[in-house]
């Protein structure tokens, strides 16, 4: 078997995430939200966040997905409290070009993220890595019901 | 045409005779011998068709029904002569009655097309089942929304076999057709035809018969199972991708208007008016896929010197075998365990994504496919956003079988 192909693709740090994935379960304050889905394979996951202005102070997601979008979703969400919008899109940049492989990765600055690029070999699994940062994008784009509820 | 080459395949089966067939499977992928266990998605093509396809276009290559010179009347002769051999294949009546199209999607929808401008209206019902392929369900939806019509479903049970007495409540003097797949491509259940045809014609409604996953493992006698309507996909029995066929009874394809337009299927042309070819001729516009009907041709005469009946045994062997193994594994289950079932098994294992499954057997060399398979709704019966289905082909071999469930006990040991 083609070891050493699947050992880069499913690196001890995904399995565990993947296993005991961070971040996990929605936010029942949250003021953006949304749904990704993947039609090729099924894979589903929804995204809560919550920002006060311009900074993300919490996320949580949950998955129904094969484990490399469920690691990918549980780095990114681990990642984003904290974060401005503007250090976000850094970030995404960065996680795009490592899937790619348009650039070497470094565990020393992209810490979990950098088992990601073992993913740049399965083009038929770029998607699933993907999914959780498109995910991203729509709850940007899309301002959460709650927002305008909150009695939810 | 030249005489065909001598095959290797004996009027006896053999399964590793008819595995020298197919070129594809002397190949290694990923350093492995390839492993082909994705036949429901589509076949692998023996070399008898390769041969037809290639000696087409180098040698025969020409339109057809345009021409007088000789390559011509060579092409539209074989072109012609595959209706043919199409009908004997399947026992059908009149090869009028055949049509080709891309394939079982486009056969389907020129059949929705046909009762959308000429049958369906509000109040009338389109009967479907749980267990069809996207291809047989969405043409279904849009020709409702068109018509007012409205789509009726008969669910199937936890082993995915079809709910009769379901069936027989919901069809109805409003049913203007019944629509369902012969072989499920998703849990591998073949379907009572025969019985949904008495039934459904004890009212006076057609039956249309997706075919595409039951004629690639057994020889299918349509006017036995007594439907209206039957369709398949060349791809999925031996032959190139784009070629199907559709078989309407006469009386339905004269009644339907043309599905598309343009050359080939006129009569006669004015600013005035046009009139259009009979049958076949009126559902074919255009240049057809020529190349793609004497690969199917090939693929028939293939078939013709295969021994169906020894092959359809081995595939329910390797069914038995694979079903056997598979389910002594810890945490793994099979989705579809109807009693009739043709040799596909779709499987969930605890804790493993059937997209990881599916990545994981590839490093193997063993090809299935993951993911829903064209039939959401059915999944979503069963609670499942996807499944890892191993489906097989007369061309397999125990060792397949082996390979695909050593590489399923290697992965659990991976992602334990």
């Amino acid at each position: 078997m083609s070891d050493d192909r699947l050992q880069q693709l499913y690196q001890d740090i995904l399995l565990d995430h993947n296993k005991q994935p961070r971040c996990y379960g929605l936010l029942e304050q949250h003021s953006h939200h949304a749904e990704g889905y993947n039609p090729l394979c099924g894979d589903r996951m929804e995204l809560t966040l919550q920002l006060e202005g311009d900074r993300i102070k919490a996320a949580g997601f949950e998955a129904a997905a094969c484990a490399i979008c469920q690691a990918s979703a549980s780095i990114m969400a681990e990642s984003l409290p904290g974060k401005s919008l503007a250090e976000v899109a850094q970030l995404e940049a960065r996680i795009q070009s490592l899937l790619k492989d348009e650039e070497a990765s470094d565990p020393e600055t992209d810490g979990d993220f950098a088992a990601l690029a073992g993913v740049s070999r399965f083009p038929a699994r770029v998607k699933c890595a993907s999914l959780p940062w498109h995910t991203f994008e729509m709850a940007l784009k899309q301002a959460s019901d709650l927002k305008s509820d909150p009695v939810a | 045409m030249e005489t065909l080459p001598t095959l290797n395949t004996a009027k006896t089966f053999n399964s590793q005779t008819v595995r020298a067939d197919f070129p594809i499977l002397q190949t290694e992928v990923r350093g492995k011998p390839l492993t082909y266990l994705d036949n429901a998605a589509t076949a692998q093509k023996p070399r008898l068709v390769l041969d037809a396809l290639d000696r087409y276009y180098a040698a025969e290559n020409s339109n057809i029904h345009r021409g007088v010179h000789y390559l011509s009347e060579m092409a539209t002769d074989a072109y012609e002569a595959t209706r043919a051999k199409l009908a004997g294949m399947l026992h059908l009546p009149d090869p009028d009655e055949v049509i080709f199209t891309r394939g079982a999607t486009e056969s389907i929808n020129l059949i929705a097309h046909g009762f959308t401008e000429t049958i369906l209206q509000a109040g009338d019902e389109i009967l479907i089942t749980h267990m069809e392929h996207h291809a047989n369900i969405v043409p279904w939806q849009i020709a409702c929304q068109r018509t007012g019509a409205e789509l009726k479903v008969v669910p199937v049970d936890d082993d995915g076999v079809l709910d009769m007495e379901a069936f027989t409540h919901l069809l109805s003097e409003r049913t203007k057709l019944v629509s369902v797949v012969h072989c499920s491509n998703a849990l591998g259940t073949i379907n009572p035809i025969k019985e949904i045809v008495a039934q459904a014609h004890a009212l006076n409604v057609p039956v249309l018969v997706d075919g595409a996953q039951s004629v690639p493992h057994e020889s299918v006698d349509v006017s036995e199972l007594g439907c209206d309507f039957f369709v398949f996909s060349g791809h999925k029995l031996l032959g190139p991708t784009g070629i199907g066929m559709l078989w309407g009874r006469r009386e339905w394809l004269e009644r339907f208007p043309p599905y598309q337009s343009g050359g080939d299927m006129i009569e006669r042309v004015d600013f005035d008016g046009t009139t259009y070819k009979a049958i076949p001729g009126k559902f074919e516009a255009g240049t057809p896929h020529i190349a793609g009907v004497i690969g199917l041709s090939a693929a028939i005469d293939y078939l013709d010197n295969l021994d169906r009946v020894g092959a359809l045994a081995h595939e329910q062997a390797l069914l038995k075998a694979a079903t056997e193994k598979l389910s002594a594994i810890d945490g793994l289950r099979i989705v579809g365990t109807a009693p009739e079932k043709a040799a596909v098994i779709s499987f969930l294992i605890d804790e493993i994504h059937p997209h990881d499954i599916g990545t994981f057997l590839d490093a193997d060399g063993v090809a299935i496919r993951a993911g829903h398979h064209c039939t959401q709704p059915l999944l979503k019966r069963y609670g499942v956003p996807a499944t890892a289905r191993a489906s097989f082909a007369f061309y397999n071999n125990f060792e397949d079988v082996e390979r695909l469930v050593d590489a399923v006990v290697r992965m659990q040991r991976f992602f334990a």
